[in-house]
């Protein structure tokens, strides 16, 4: 044990290295942790995900697989190496096509990329496709990764305005491997954090000698129990509900829920003998099917039958409506847990600035976090400081807490600085899920085609604790008519408890599943009625001037105009699929509101210039790869009338910008936008009162010099005679945006958004009826964006939103225990994505920026069951469970040929 | 203790495990996976510094693929058609970086159900060579394969080659692997398939089905019905009765065991058609 560790000599990008190393690490420890080179980024270490892709004498290979005695005496080649003073031609490619959206996958997309082109420097999409399966994105959809890496034409953006295909502005260091996310943090001397976890759904647990214990790993370690919680160990993104505790306490209500942190020098945490440690579980029969939650005993103790919330929206007399009608059809659609499987476990560190703790981690949501992570630490929220990371990926599950109080709790209890990352199965074990739903419904039209009614009753298993349950069980009856007039309509939806993971947040909050639903009957409805499945929905799509069933007028209702952009390719994609055998093609619709649903969820955004000229974006809007960090400042450049890549954005630390609420609900273009577009146009009012020019006075800031110029000439505005405020700004202004909305009645009528957004998608697809294999040929995808801020990024949210509802279709379904890894739980590859058109619909909304509106969930919400309508018009087969693996396609397939 | 060995010669790797028993490590695409630790744990002896260990050679009885020899090496070989069916797997293999990096000898001694080399080699009539300090011997590798994550390795022993006898070299050949994704996908199921046709007659057929077993099956049954039909009958004498008998799936995330059944029976038969030599009257 004693024996000097012999150095291993490495050879990386040139630079030789000598270092103390164990042989048998994982290269990828090598170089994130010894060597410092953490552009390789780790999402898996299992070599599922190829995010650490490295060159070893040019091949690619995984780092995480490889033990760096392997790696010795050879040359090596990471990210770090690809650019010298500028990037190379590849990485200019990924950032002008937006190939980078969150930028976790980005170094080993690049590495991978980077071999092929070197052994074929002109690849075809297919040859790209095969060099490029080993490495999954979650973001783009890989298509704008692909057209990078074939070098297709890059949009060109003519300036930065609004309108304009901008590349990312904060995009440079996501292609250039020097963002920093989660795991990238890791303070001087930062104690190491691991939690131990429950292996059971339900149990009881008691602690032995956990100090004996440590005695026996040979000291160096620290426990922290619920007993070192020194505040209230309760959180919950919704603050009424708030019900899970950041380590349990004396029982576990779900596998994967954290009992207790152990702390110490990475490699005393490393070499602690975990399945050792001194806790005694006293499992108990789980509750894992929420059909059996309501005569089950509650899991918590204030909810009976385990109803954590029900949500109803409730118009006319949906059942008379529905006997009356000349057409019903009716049927019941089980979904289940699907996975964010962002590429970035959750990760971060925290230390303490005098009085102040400071965490640094990847979120969706830094204010949330700051005051949920003071509240279980006993301090005011003035004493927790949330500086976000770079998320690689978050589409809803960084909105929950994860690593914050547990590092939090270790920096203040030790005074040192703590570190933790979640291993993948880890991530994948205690974050939360989507919502499986079990949805039945029934709709009716009249003998002319059009919808009389609608009945939705949906279960939704919210797991084991609050979570975003009660979002979904108002989300739900709010959207589940889908953009359709329902004048007569009965919608419920339950959240209920059971042992299962925690179920919140995923793109769409349970929409995505409702409409699985709605739009499968919409097809049963059109066959039976004799009318084409498009013509079926324009004729039932909502109008401008129509109301919601929820009694809300809508304006700017840009449905009829999606679906209308879709027929020239329906028509054309019906005669295709009629012409070949197997070939089927589907559409389906989205609605949904962006923002909260009948509560405040404002934003405020600051502006500022300085004495020196330098022009400042407090930009409050997480960026989780989306591109609020873009748009968000396009906007308020637009309305400032100066160019957006003038400014320098000042992120959401929560110690020096104001809130703009959460990354989430497809709220951040519309409502932090608007805060925005405010702030700017605030600011050059008082610019312009200053220089005394007229409303059209061109604006310029160069070298220092503020100058507005009219018909009358050029002002000069003396920035250094000016007096700074407090925030150092000498012109600023700062402006808060609220969407008008009204709470909902015990009907579900009110108005629970201000701003909507429509879309439809249509699906071809091909089905091998022996196998039950589906082939997606091709996705069209017409979205009313109101107005397209940034059609580069725009196109990217649907191609990505698009790749996730592929994945929700086909193949992705979480089982606790079993797909806690990305090779058991499949996600989209390269080689599993169609061609995907995007069409751009703009009916400007009143209440939108510039009238626009949101798009992030948005484009998930129409492809499954596009999907799904064209598997049944290609054999026949009716998918009632998802996802349709090729085992259940094949049966459906027989249950089809089976039927009179 | 932890000690990593990286020997240069067999004969100090064979006197290193004749001492204690270690994990044998070459591509360790298997092993890390099979831990979060941030380094391979226990004593390690890894064989990829052995040269003799990697590469392809003909011999005197065939063709010898060391332990050591990656995917991408076998992609890169200039091999017979009746490989083609190995080298198509191989493709399959995990994803590039996998295949840069995982051996031949590393995925028949990980012997899972779904390994990708396997039915290739079952149906190429591969053997295995297994080195000890003690000598060498030789078995076939369905008598190797024990069951799953089993093999026939004892103390102090390692794999050292496959060998492929020169009458399995005959034919060509064809690979099918389903998933349910594209690339880096465990097999639901996998078929692996090797005709020699003589004047539009089968002279021999080997069939092997992957995933769908404990451990990959040859399809004898069927073999036999097929050796002296004519090739344009091959897909057509694939009947469930040929194929089920010798299969004993499971129902797992992937798929239900009915349909790997059918979806085995499927496969043989696409694959088999794959290989009618062209002007062979279906």
């Amino acid at each position: 044990m004693n024996r000097p560790v012999d150095l291993l000599r490495l050879t990386v990008n040139g630079r030789d290295h000598a270092l103390p190393v164990a042989p048998g690490r994982r290269l990828s420890e090598v170089l994130r942790e010894d060597l410092g080179l953490r552009g390789t980024k780790v999402g898996c270490d299992a070599g599922d995900c190829g995010a650490c892709t490295v060159l070893l004498d040019g091949a690619p290979v995984c780092a995480c697989l490889t033990p760096v005695a392997q790696a010795a005496g050879r040359s090596l080649t990471t990210i770090e190496g690809l650019s010298g003073n500028k990037l190379s031609p590849l990485q200019q490619a990924f950032h002008a096509h937006g190939a980078a959206q969150c930028g976790i996958c980005t170094p080993g997309m690049l590495m991978a990329a980077t071999a092929l082109l070197r052994a074929s420097p002109h690849p075809t999409r297919a040859e790209a496709e095969a060099a490029l399966g080993g490495v999954l994105c979650r973001c783009t959809g890989y298509g704008s990764i692909i057209d990078a890496v074939v070098g297709a034409p890059a949009p060109i953006a003519a300036g930065s305005g609004v309108g304009q295909p901008v590349a990312r502005l904060d995009g440079i260091p996501k292609v250039a491997g020097t963002e920093v996310f989660g795991a990238d943090v890791a303070p001087d001397d930062a104690l190491s954090v691991r939690a131990i976890r429950s292996p059971h759904a339900a149990a009881g647990f008691a602690f032995g000698d956990i100090d004996g214990w440590i005695a026996r790993q040979g000291g160096g370690l620290q426990v922290f129990t619920a007993a070192d919680i020194p505040g209230e160990n309760r959180f919950g993104v919704i603050p009424d509900c708030a019900d899970q505790p950041a380590l349990a306490e004396t029982a576990v209500r779900f596998r994967g829920e954290a009992v207790a942190l152990l702390a110490g020098a990475a490699d005393r945490v490393e070499a602690a003998a975990l399945g050792d440690f001194p806790v005694t579980w006293s499992p108990v029969p789980a509750l894992v099917d929420a059909r059996l939650a309501p005569g089950a005993p509650p899991l918590h103790a204030h909810r009976p039958g385990n109803l954590l919330i029900a949500g109803r929206v409730r118009t006319g007399d949906a059942e008379a409506a529905l006997a009356a009608s000349a057409h019903v059809a009716e049927a019941e659609v089980e979904t289940g847990f699907v996975e964010h499987a962002y590429i970035e476990p959750e990760a971060g560190a925290a230390w303490l600035e005098g009085e102040t703790l400071v965490i640094r981690a990847c979120t969706q949501a830094p204010v949330l976090d700051r005051d949920s992570t003071a509240r279980v630490l006993g301090l005011p929220p003035d004493r927790v400081r949330i500086i976000p990371t770079a998320a690689g990926g978050g589409f809803g599950a960084k909105l929950d807490l994860s690593v914050q109080p547990l590092v939090g709790l270790v920096a203040l209890k030790t005074g040192r600085p703590a570190r933790m990352v979640f291993t993948r199965s880890e991530s994948m074990a205690a974050s939360t899920k989507r919502h499986p739903g079990r949805m039945r419904g029934r709709i009716g039209i009249d003998a002319a085609g059009r919808v009389t009614g609608m009945t939705f009753d949906g279960d939704f298993d919210t797991g084991a604790y609050a979570s975003w349950g009660p979002t979904v069980a108002v989300r739900v009856p709010v959207h589940a008519s889908g953009p359709y007039r329902t004048p007569a309509y009965r919608a419920e939806a339950r959240a209920l408890h059971t042992n299962n993971p925690v179920a919140g947040a995923f793109r769409g909050f349970g929409v995505p599943q409702a409409a699985v639903l709605q739009e499968t009957l919409y097809d049963d409805l059109a066959l039976s009625a004799g009318i084409d499945r498009l013509e079926f929905r324009l004729r039932n799509a909502l109008r401008d001037g129509d109301r919601s069933p929820c009694g809300q007028v809508l304006h700017g209702v840009g449905i009829a105009e999606c679906l209308e952009a879709l027929r020239p390719h329906w028509r054309r994609a019906l005669a295709e699929a009629g012409a070949a055998p197997h070939r089927g093609v589907g559409v389906a619709s989205c609605w949904y509101g962006c923002g909260n649903t009948g509560l405040p969820n404002p934003a405020t955004v600051r502006v500022g210039i300085t004495a020196d000229g330098r022009l400042r974006l407090h930009q409050g809007a997480t960026d989780i790869g989306q591109g609020a960090n873009t748009v968000v400042t396009q906007l308020c450049a637009e309305a400032l009338g100066l160019p957006a890549e003038r400014f320098e954005l000042i992120g959401p630390d929560t110690a020096l910008t104001p809130d703009c609420g959460k990354t989430s609900a497809s709220r951040q273009t519309y409502i932090t936008g608007k805060a925005a577009m405010l702030a700017g146009a605030a600011l050059r009012a008082r610019i312009l009162a200053l220089a005394n020019t007229g409303p059209d006075a061109r604006l310029s800031l160069d070298g220092g010099r503020l100058r507005a110029t009219d018909a009358r000439g050029g002002r000069e505005i003396a920035l250094r005679d000016l007096p700074a405020d407090a925030n150092g700004y000498v012109l600023g202004a700062e402006e808060r945006y609220d969407p008008p909305t009204g709470a909902l009645d015990a009907d579900g009528q009110g108005t629970p958004y201000a701003v909507y957004g429509y879309g439809a998608q249509m699906a071809e697809v091909a089905v091998d009826p022996e196998l039950g294999t589906v082939r997606v040929l091709k996705m069209t995808a017409a979205h009313d964006l109101g107005r397209v801020v940034n059609p580069l990024l725009a196109e990217g949210q649907v191609r990505g939103g698009i790749a996730q509802g592929l994945g929700m279709a086909l193949m992705e379904e979480y089982v606790p225990g079993v797909t806690e890894n990305l090779h058991d739980y499949l996600i989209p590859t390269t080689g599993d994505m169609p061609e995907i058109e995007a069409i751009f619909v703009e009916k400007p909304d009143p209440e939108g920026p510039m009238g626009a509106k949101g798009l992030g969930e948005h484009v998930l919400i129409p492809t499954a069951p596009a999907i799904l309508n064209a598997i049944r018009h290609a054999c026949g087969a009716r998918l009632t469970r998802l996802p349709a693996l090729p085992h259940r396609v094949r049966a459906a397939i027989r249950d089809a040929e089976g039927a009179p | 203790m932890v000690a990593y060995y990286r020997p240069g010669r067999l004969s100090e790797a064979l006197a290193m495990l004749a001492d204690a028993p270690m994990t044998v490590a070459a591509g360790c695409t298997d092993l890390f996976p099979a831990t979060e630790r941030r380094a391979l744990s226990g004593t390690v002896l890894d064989l990829t510094a052995i040269a003799g260990l990697r590469g392809i050679a003909a011999t005197a009885d065939g063709l010898r693929i060391g332990a050591c020899t990656t995917w991408t090496d076998l992609l890169a070989a200039d091999l017979p058609p009746a490989f083609d069916m190995l080298k198509q797997a191989a493709a399959e293999v995990g994803s590039v970086q996998i295949q840069n990096a995982g051996t031949v000898g590393g995925n028949l001694c990980n012997a899972s159900p779904a390994a990708d080399g396997v039915p290739c080699l079952l149906a190429l009539d591969a053997e295995v060579e297994l080195a000890s300090a003690a000598g060498h011997r030789r078995m076939p590798l369905a008598g190797f394969l024990t069951g799953p994550r089993r093999t026939a390795l004892t103390g102090g022993e390692l794999l050292s080659a496959v060998h492929v006898p020169r009458a399995a070299m005959q034919g060509d050949s064809r690979f099918l692997k389903l998933g349910a994704r594209r690339y880096l996908v465990i097999s639901i199921a996998m078929v692996a398939a090797r005709l020699s046709v003589d004047s539009g007659r089968i002279a021999e057929a080997a069939v092997a089905v992957g995933a769908c077993s404990a451990v990959a099956r040859r399809l004898p049954a069927l073999e036999a019905v097929l050796r002296g039909a004519p090739a344009a009958d091959a897909p057509r004498l694939v009947r469930p009765d040929l194929v089920a008998p010798a299969l004993a799936p499971i129902s797992d995330v992937r798929a239900d065991a009915a349909y790997r059944h059918e979806a085995a029976a499927v496969l043989v038969r696409r694959a088999l058609a794959g290989l009618i030599p062209a002007g062979v009257p279906a």
